[in-house]
């Protein structure tokens, strides 16, 4: 069974910092990692592979220096790596990213044949969660969105049975393979990687692929171009309006937010009143 | 494609078990004010299996038209059935705006429609508003783990979408004088002819907490330290009869269970009050809290963030003033003897 594993490289959202004056993220600011999600994507891939045979093939669109991210694919386990790098890609929403990765999957797929495509639920950057729904739309696959577990697959039958996570608990899909999952970081725990693979990855070199290597490519549906949306203004999230500050001695403080709380004396009363 | 054959503005409506989700009557609030803006028609989309009935419910919550499609084979969400009957209602009456909940089955929709009618889609959207001279929806949302605002437009393309978050726009009162109509489609697809099945659904045990329902909360940050803070605190809520809220830390610190997270990784609740208390007012806690009606910050460094967000601050030492403040409520509530430390 051959999986494919679409992966992107993120700034790492929990260290980014916003430029005060510009209003924009300054992306130095944050070291580049492969989108956590991703991680659990490709180590979901590993282990479908150790128990149905095949190989992990990981593909990804980005700038040269993605190739990082690839690698440490390879570190959990991946076999090839592919990246499609080209500035006629740059600036693509998720409409122009999601053709783009189709068309190199759709390649990938006459070469060697794909039998599942994995995604992550979103990637922490652009957090969409658009992109992955969208790849399955143009394959003419079954996308299961949000799957927390694969219960089986059967390879001779081609079909693949998961645990969809939706707002009241979760539901057994059943869906023939090749399909598509986007998943979540509750699927699994992604193991320590193994030296031989640390080793391999330190010196992996993945396939590089621009637009021409691409068969078929609406130039016009690519990056900027192909792009439906746009990003408009930008601004820090934050209500500058500031709170109305209560003073005085710890006494007068309780007494004055006593009455404030009374404006909501109505809700308290009620509350009080059926929880008595 | 003339983008001027595109008008109205559409809301999906999410059901499960013909139960309507809060959320489409959330987005039939908003929209009604885009569609009032633009001067246009709003209306609720409705798939499922015998939910025709809920249709007229929906004329209260601001819908003039609802668009419905009843089918046996919708009984239960599934990308292609909804896609396919979403996509076919898109090119035949072509909305100008179109607007999901998003949950995890609006977001998959949402998603598979935008690829398949070939439009642009802003995910995650907390803000919405039109620019009236451009004609042109803006739909603003958080990206870079909330760092950063972003308005994104959809110049060219019809319908604009987008998904929006449960819970961040207001449920409008419900007025049962208001009328529309209703227009019915077939789906065209014989269960025979689909690919997916769904074998169960398994619905979790309900959980100990929903914050997203709650009238008062009261919710811990790092500033109460420990346990014994957090006792301090939950007598608070008990004397609020409120429930307890926490910010990430005080959930990594093990202090209390993640159900009772408020922020970006957590929940997003919109109770009446919200009192915080020791919490610092990062962005990943305050996009989950800052529509709450009233804010009552309480911190002991003037600088804190959450000032920012609050409508009224403390600065005060948490173990100094709550357990006084807690008093206070009891003689106000007239609650004195009410075991609190259940
Ligand atoms: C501030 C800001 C806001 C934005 N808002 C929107 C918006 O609302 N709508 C919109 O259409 N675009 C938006 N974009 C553009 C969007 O971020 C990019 O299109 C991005 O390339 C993909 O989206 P994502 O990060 O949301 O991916 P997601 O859809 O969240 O990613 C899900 C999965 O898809 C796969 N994947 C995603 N990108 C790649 C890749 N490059 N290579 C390989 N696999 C990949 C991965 O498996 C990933 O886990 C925005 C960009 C910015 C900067
Ligand atoms: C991707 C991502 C997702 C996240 N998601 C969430 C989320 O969903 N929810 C969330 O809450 N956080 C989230 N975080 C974490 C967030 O960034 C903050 O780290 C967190 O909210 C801080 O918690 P805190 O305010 O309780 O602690 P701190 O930041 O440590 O603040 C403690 C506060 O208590 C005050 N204090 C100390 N002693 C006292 C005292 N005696 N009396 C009164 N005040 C006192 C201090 O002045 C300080 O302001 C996320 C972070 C990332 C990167």
């Amino acid at each position: 069974m051959n999986i494919l594993v679409s992966i992107k490289q993120v700034p790492d959202t929990k260290v980014i910092k916003v430029n005060p004056k510009t209003n924009t993220l300054d992306r130095s600011s944050a070291p580049a990692i492969l989108n956590p999600y991703d991680a659990h994507a490709v180590q979901e891939a590993v282990r479908l592979k150790q128990k149905h045979g095949g190989k992990v093939i990981v593909l990804s669109m980005g700038p040269p220096q993605a190739a990082n991210a690839i690698r440490k694919c390879v570190e959990i386990g991946a076999d090839e790596g592919y990246l499609i790098s080209d500035k006629k890609f740059a600036g693509a929403d998720t409409l122009a990213t999601s053709y783009a990765l189709y068309k190199a999957i759709e390649k990938l797929e006459k070469e060697q044949g794909i039998d599942l495509v994995l995604c992550g639920k979103h990637a922490i950057d652009g957090d969409t969660g658009q992109v992955g729904p969208g790849i399955a739309r143009r394959m003419g696959m079954p996308p299961l969105t949000n799957v927390i577990n694969v219960e089986s697959v059967d390879t001779d039958n081609k079909l693949i049975r998961v645990h969809r996570k939706i707002e009241e608990g979760h539901e057994v899909i059943e869906s023939p393979l090749p399909c598509l999952l986007t998943v979540e970081k509750t699927i699994n725990e992604v193991d320590y990687a193994p030296l031989p693979n640390m080793l391999r990855a330190a010196r992996y070199e993945p396939y590089v692929w621009s637009v021409d290597d691409l068969e078929d490519v609406d130039i016009k549906q690519l990056g900027l171009k192909g792009s439906p949306t746009i990003v408009g203004t930008m601004w820090p999230p934050e209500k500058s309006s500031g709170a109305e500050m209560i003073e005085g001695s710890t006494d007068e403080q309780v007494s004055r937010l006593l009455e404030v709380m009374s404006d909501t004396q109505e809700l308290l009363a009620v509350k009080g009143g059926d929880g008595a | 494609m003339s983008i001027e054959e595109y008008k109205d503005v559409w809301v999906f409506i999410e059901q499960r078990e013909g139960e309507i989700f809060d959320v489409g009557l959330e987005l039939l609030g908003a929209g009604r004010e885009l569609a009032d803006k633009l001067e246009v028609n709003l209306c609720g989309v409705l798939l499922g299996n015998n939910v025709k009935n809920s249709a007229e419910g929906l004329y209260a919550y601001g819908a003039d038209i609802v668009y419905v499609i009843d089918d046996p084979v919708l009984e239960n969400y599934r990308t292609e059935t909804y896609m396919k009957a979403v996509g076919d209602l898109v090119r035949k009456y072509k909305p100008e705006i179109f607007i999901y909940g998003a949950t995890s089955n609006g977001k998959d929709l949402a998603s598979a429609v935008a690829t398949e009618v070939m439009t642009g889609l802003t995910a995650d959207t907390t803000m919405l508003d039109i620019n009236l001279e451009k004609r042109l929806f803006e739909a603003s949302r958080p990206a870079f783990g909330g760092n950063i605002m972003a308005t994104i437009l959809c110049k060219k393309h019809r319908p604009q979408m987008a998904t929006v978050r449960p819970k961040v726009m207001k449920k409008p009162e419900a007025d049962f004088s208001r009328t529309g109509k209703i227009i019915e489609e077939d789906l065209g697809l014989k269960e025979e002819d689909l690919q997916t099945k769904i074998i169960d659904i398994v619905k979790s045990a309900k959980k100990s907490v929903n914050l997203e329902e709650s009238d008062i909360i009261v919710t811990a940050g790092k500033g109460i330290k420990d346990e014994k803070g957090m006792a301090m605190v939950k007598e608070l809520a008990d004397t609020l009869n409120a429930d307890l809220g926490a910010s990430r830390d005080v959930v990594e610190a093990g202090l209390i269970g993640h159900a009772h997270q408020v922020g970006q990784t957590g929940v997003t609740v919109t109770p009446k009050l919200y009192i915080v208390i020791g919490v610092s007012g990062a962005v990943q806690h305050t996009v989950g809290m800052q529509n709450s009606d009233v804010i009552i910050a309480i911190n002991n460094d003037p600088e804190a963030a959450i000032f920012n967000v609050a409508h009224y601050g403390i600065v005060a030492d948490a173990f100094e003033i709550v357990p006084k403040l807690t008093a206070e409520l009891k003689k106000a509530l007239d609650k004195e003897g009410v075991t609190t430390n259940g």
